[in-house]
């Protein structure tokens, strides 16, 4: 048994178990820290396959991005969490049958039929995986590369569209009115007849310093 | 013993069938839902991937790249619907969704 059969091994135990506890996890906390954890065993399984953009890409896409906004959706919602889990186990024996038979008969099929051992001799075997990879999606796949990008731009715009609420007791200035306005709308200019003042006002009393001293007891 | 194809295979039937049982045994929690359906995403790449390492086509690769494209971008939407429920039913359970029953 060589060390890529254990680690196999290993990585797919861990792997359904965390899936297993994902979908059986009481706290939809505790179920998105081990969607992390199956995931990270995932991008492990694709790094054996020699995938090692791919798995990166796992790591980083799912692991760091994905899974942060399932953690953030779940934290942000107070969820009553018993009232959803009415009747989880009552229909689990007949559930859990399909899913054996499902998985027997499929694991039967495949692996009978796929004993490929070895991989099919590579033309191309020094090339990095993330070379070839790059080479085919700037060339062959650049069309679907950028029909890619509007995908993920409509998914951005449509999240953003779908959750923005405007607050109706905020203070806002439109921008649009602003630079709408003339200096007409702002500033009235009066015209009044110029008027010559008769009498020159009365003079004001000499400054009296004692009586402004506000210490008293220091007169002399 | 040497891991073969069928190895690989086996390990994603048995993940996408764990996700169905997922599925079904979570009707009510729409947030688990959409992650057994993640799971299920993960189960058909990493068969995309095995037949692309051992039939040597890189195309198999591509593919799982945009796959994990599009979904992104549908976790990213449904967590969008998810909250805008939440907003308006204070509640995440799939049986408040009856507002289209006739």
């Amino acid at each position: 048994m060589s060390t890529t059969t254990g680690l196999f091994y290993l990585f797919s135990a861990v792997l359904l178990f965390a899936a297993f506890r994902v979908i059986t996890a009481r706290n939809p906390v505790h179920a998105a820290l081990y969607l992390v954890l199956t995931f990270f065993q995932g991008a492990m399984v694709w790094m054996l396959l020699g995938a090692e953009f791919l798995s990166i890409t796992l790591v980083l896409v799912y692991v760091g991005a994905v899974m942060v906004l399932f953690l953030f959706v779940v934290m942000m919602m107070d969820i009553n969490v018993e009232n959803l889990r009415d009747g989880f186990w009552t229909h689990f024996p007949l559930i859990a049958l399909i899913g054996v038979v499902i998985a027997l008969e499929m694991s039967a099929v495949l692996m009978g039929g796929f004993r490929v051992a070895a991989p099919m001799p590579d033309p191309a075997a020094d090339v990095p995986n993330t070379l070839q990879l790059g080479r085919l999606l700037y060339s062959e796949y650049l069309y679907p590369v950028e029909i890619a990008a509007a995908i993920l731009l409509v998914a951005m715009i449509a999240a953003i569209a779908l959750t923005l609420r405007a607050r109706k007791d905020s203070k806002y200035v439109s921008p649009g009115e602003q630079v709408r306005v003339r200096a007409a709308d702002r500033l009235t200019v009066l015209k009044m007849d110029a008027s010559q003042v008769d009498a020159a006002p009365e003079e004001s009393p000499p400054y009296d310093a004692a009586a402004a001293d506000p210490t008293p007891g220091t007169k002399p | 013993m040497t891991i073969t194809l069928g190895h690989f295979l086996s390990l994603g039937a048995v993940l996408f069938a764990l996700s169905i049982v997922g599925i079904f045994m979570n009707r009510r929690n729409l947030i688990v839902l959409l992650m057994a359906i993640e799971l299920m995403l993960l189960a058909v790449n990493t068969n995309f991937v095995a037949f692309s390492h051992y039939l040597n086509d890189m195309n198999g690769q591509i593919f799982v790249f945009f796959i994990l494209t599009v979904a992104a971008a549908e976790s990213a939407i449904g967590l969008a619907i998810l909250v805008l429920l939440f907003r308006n039913k204070s509640s995440i359970s799939v049986d408040e969704l009856n507002t289209l029953k006739g």
